[in-house]
């Protein structure tokens, strides 16, 4: 394995280090990698770069790689990292600021599927101010092209009415469209 | 016929919760000599002792066993309460039952109901022949001889000269000082070394209570506690003190230049010189070693320019004594050679891959860049500098195998003095492990990495030359990959090993020292600062790594031990010791070479024999002062002259008879 230039590596990470502070509010340095959050992660088993990991990733400079990694999908924000940290580091909001750089500058790596999925049920709510599972479930599985996936249990919740297959716009559907709006004006923004 | 008392003590359930007490109390009334014998549940309390005296007096006891836990805990209260009911306080065995035997034989009680009654049988034995001791008493000289001027040794000194006592402050180098004036600056508070340090080497040198020699070494120490005398060597300075006023005009002309002990080989002083600006005393000595006019008999600048005519090329080593009560070692510590071992950092062969002492003087404000960080190949401004810690220390294998306790911390602090010193540096630190225990600490290193120092987990196997710059290569045993870093400077953190001559220094003051060649204490929790040998006392880093504010504080310990010995006139002396049947002493003198303590010496006796004129002839004479009872004369006497007190063959055998019964 070629030796990585560390000076090199740290310098031309700055930049993103700087980015990622500033939009997750958390200082990359202050990580002292006591793996706590690795310890408790309940989909650790599931990851490719352990949580510590990523955090030790960026702050050398290879955060090329934590963007491209199933990891920062896989995280499902439920933050016991961040409730457990002895250094108060809010991990998930790390996690969650990797999966938006990464969403920005177009790096999915492999788990393009749960980047979609977050992306269809957003597009659901803002049209209906709800999310239409039915809906949902439908265009992931046919854009996954996979679109028998979970049919059987569709089929259970048909019947029992857990699953609706018209939609029905809330009251204040304007107010949500007027939210998404303002979202994406101060994202462009920045 | 002897009337000894035996009292089991339960030790709450530590002793009674694994034998039936009442019942080993109950063997022990059957055993030869015993006149009473009960059990209770804490015999160290006060009703328990009472119980003790009530029953010496009301049986008539003339000795007692005590069954409880070690003697180590407990001997001398049980002494103190033999000497309340009226006896000699010598006329007490105590029977460790506990650590012998509930402790480690609680998982087979019936063994240990039946070693009890064992170790039970043995102490009577013993005790059925102990004789009453008597403490004798001794003078002191109240005066107190500290070895090493370093901040240990000014502490010491100080405390005890406060204390009103006299102190003799010897120092092997021009001025005093040690280690830490060396430095720049101090973590955790970054206050400058200088600032805090010389202020104390000053109120050394001019405290009443203090007679301070500089470039003297002590040769020899006779004697015992209370009553030491040392010899110390004064070395010619070549210069008269009395005489020299410290206008420096010598130092100024002086044509030699040699590479300075002070500045760590970095600077260069003249060989008519004083270490450093601020040295105390401000006067200088010549290194004949370097002298020009010492190696070719021309030159004599100096003692031609000396307004007072100090320089006196023809003065000798003066060799003196003095009396002295108690001894402080603070003889510091060294560092590392690493040049010799680690190949990986070069073998010294970079200008550039410089120790942490070094650093220290490079960032110093009086040292020879006047405090610029400026590498020493080129004179630049190092912008990239990779700190190496564990050099040494935590390597069986090349080094020494303990952690030096002050290099996780100093690193830290150079850390942040290059991030000060040169804005937008890049500062790399490989380390094992961060150890950061002290008030202030974590804190500190945390600042350090607060303020951009990149911490790399693991070890560096090559550091090469690429043109200007130096090439570290190691890994980065998080990320589990090989790394690189492009520098301009390298600094080692050497490991602290014991001072050179630390083991001369433990042979002349009759010390151990331990498996590293620290001096050893003589308990590691409960006498710190205490020796085996009665009277010497240990500061600072010469017992074993130390950081300022542990020095300090160990160094106060130990003048407080120093104040507490010196407090009285007279001291009484342990009774337990070796003493010499004349009768049988056959002068062959093996007894003396295996004593540690040098306690025993050939003495002229005159003796008288029915039908023979006198005659004299020599055997062996026991110090009381410097007999600590240890017993290896005993073991080596052939013929069989030689006993401890307290521990005598008849008592001995007695308790082995007692044990094979």
């Amino acid at each position: 394995m070629v030796p990585l230039n560390l000076n090199r590596a740290i310098k031309e990470g700055a930049r993103f280090v700087r980015r990622l502070e500033a939009e997750s509010g958390q200082k990359i340095s202050d990580c002292n990698q006591c793996g706590k959050c690795t310890a408790g992660c309940p989909l650790g088993f599931a990851m490719d770069l352990m949580p510590n990991q990523v955090m030790h990733l960026i702050r050398v400079g290879l955060w090329a790689e934590v963007l491209e990694s199933r990891t920062i999908w896989l995280c499902s924000h439920c933050a016991v990292c961040t409730t457990r940290c002895p250094r108060n580091i809010d991990l998930a909001r790390v996690m969650d600021s990797l999966r938006i750089t990464a969403r920005r500058e177009g790096r999915i790596g492999s788990e393009r599927s749960i980047a979609l999925f977050n992306e269809i049920f957003l597009d659901s709510v803002r049209r209906y101010g709800r999310a239409h599972e039915f809906g949902i479930g439908l265009r992931h599985n046919l854009l996954t092209r996979r679109p028998f996936k979970d049919s059987d249990l569709g089929r259970v919740w048909l019947r029992r009415g857990k699953l609706k297959l018209g939609t029905r716009k809330i009251k204040g559907a304007a107010e949500i469209d007027r939210i998404f709006s303002e979202v994406e004006r101060t994202e462009d923004g920045r | 016929m002897p009337r000894t008392g035996v009292f089991v003590c339960w030790c709450g359930s530590n002793i009674g919760g694994v034998i039936d007490c009442p019942e080993t109390a109950a063997a022990a009334s059957g055993f030869p000599g015993v006149a009473f014998s009960t059990d209770y549940k804490y015999m160290c309390s006060e009703p328990g002792q009472n119980m003790v005296i009530q029953a010496i007096r009301e049986h008539r006891l003339d000795r007692a066993v005590v069954a409880s836990c070690s003697p180590r805990l407990h001997e001398e209260t049980f002494r103190k309460t033999l000497v309340r009911a009226g006896l000699n306080p010598y006329m007490l065995e105590m029977a460790n039952i506990r650590e012998h035997c509930t402790w480690v034989h609680g998982a087979d009680i019936q063994q240990a109901r039946i070693k009890a009654v064992d170790l039970v049988r043995r102490a009577v034995a013993k005790a059925n022949r102990l004789e009453p001791l008597f403490e004798s008493e001794i003078s002191v000289t109240r005066r107190c001889l500290v070895i090493g001027g370093g901040v240990a040794g000014i502490q010491a000194a100080l405390d005890v000269a406060d204390a009103g006592h006299e102190v003799i402050l010897v120092e092997r180098e021009p001025t005093i000082g040690g280690n830490m004036v060396k430095l720049d600056k101090t973590f955790p508070t970054l206050d400058c070394s200088a600032c805090i340090s010389t202020p104390k080497m000053v109120a050394a040198a001019t405290h009443p209570n203090i007679k301070l020699y500089t470039y003297a070494e002590i040769e020899k120490l006779a004697g015992y506690v209370g009553n030491f005398e040392v010899t110390i060597r004064q070395k010619a300075r070549y210069v008269d003190h009395e005489k020299c006023t410290g206008c420096g005009t010598c130092w100024e002309k002086c044509p030699t230049r040699v590479p300075s002990e002070f500045d760590a080989g970095i600077g260069q002083r003249t060989a008519i010189y004083i270490p450093f600006p601020q040295a105390v005393p401000n006067k200088p000595v010549i290194d004949r070693e370097h002298c020009r006019y010492f190696a070719t008999g021309k030159c004599e600048i100096c003692a031609k320019l000396c307004p007072t005519g100090a320089v006196d090329y023809g003065q000798e080593d003066l060799v003196l004594t003095e009396k002295v009560g108690a001894v402080v070692a603070a003889t510091g510590f060294g560092l590392f050679d690493w040049s010799r071992v680690y190949g990986e950092y070069g073998y010294g062969q970079y200008p550039d891959v410089v120790t942490g002492m070094q650093f220290e003087r490079l960032v110093n404000a009086a040292g020879p860049t006047g405090g610029k960080l400026l590498r020493p190949s080129d004179g630049a401004t190092p912008r990239t500098v990779v700190f190496i810690k564990c050099v040494g220390s935590r390597d069986e294998a090349k080094g020494r195998r303990y952690c030096s306790r002050i290099c996780c911390m100093y690193t830290a602090k150079h850390a942040l003095q290059v991030l000060e010193k040169v804005p937008g540096a890049s500062v790399f630190v490989f380390y094992m492990d961060v150890r950061t225990a002290g008030k202030g600490y974590e804190e500190f290193y945390q600042r350090a990495v607060n303020n951009g120092t990149v911490y790399v987990r693991g070890r560096v196997s090559k550091i090469y030359q690429d043109g200007e710059r130096l090439v570290v290569r190691g890994v980065d045993t998080l990320l589990g990959r090989p790394v690189e870093v492009d520098a301009d400077m390298v600094v080692l953190a050497t490991a602290v090993e014991p001072g050179s001559g630390a083991a001369e220094t433990a042979r002349i003051l009759g010390i151990n020292t331990d498996q590293d060649g620290f001096f050893q204490e003589a308990h590691p929790k409960l006498r710190p600062v205490e020796t085996h040998t009665r009277g010497v006392f240990l500061a600072g880093a010469c017992q074993a790594p130390k950081d300022i504010p542990d020095t300090v504080a160990q160094a106060s310990g130990a003048a407080a031990k120093v104040a507490g010995l010196l407090s009285s006139k007279w001291l009484s002396t342990n009774p337990m010791i070796a003493t010499v049947n004349e009768a049988l002493c056959t002068g062959c003198f093996l007894c003396v070479p295996v004593c540690s303590y040098r306690a025993l010496e050939p003495k002229k006796i005159t003796e008288r024999l029915p039908g023979h004129p006198p005659r004299e002839r020599e055997v062996a004479g026991v110090n009381t002062g410097l007999c600590q009872g240890c017993g290896a004369c005993n073991v080596a006497c052939r013929a069989g002259a030689i006993e401890v007190r307290g521990f005598t063959n008849e008592q001995l055998l007695a308790e082995v008879d007692a044990l094979c019964q």
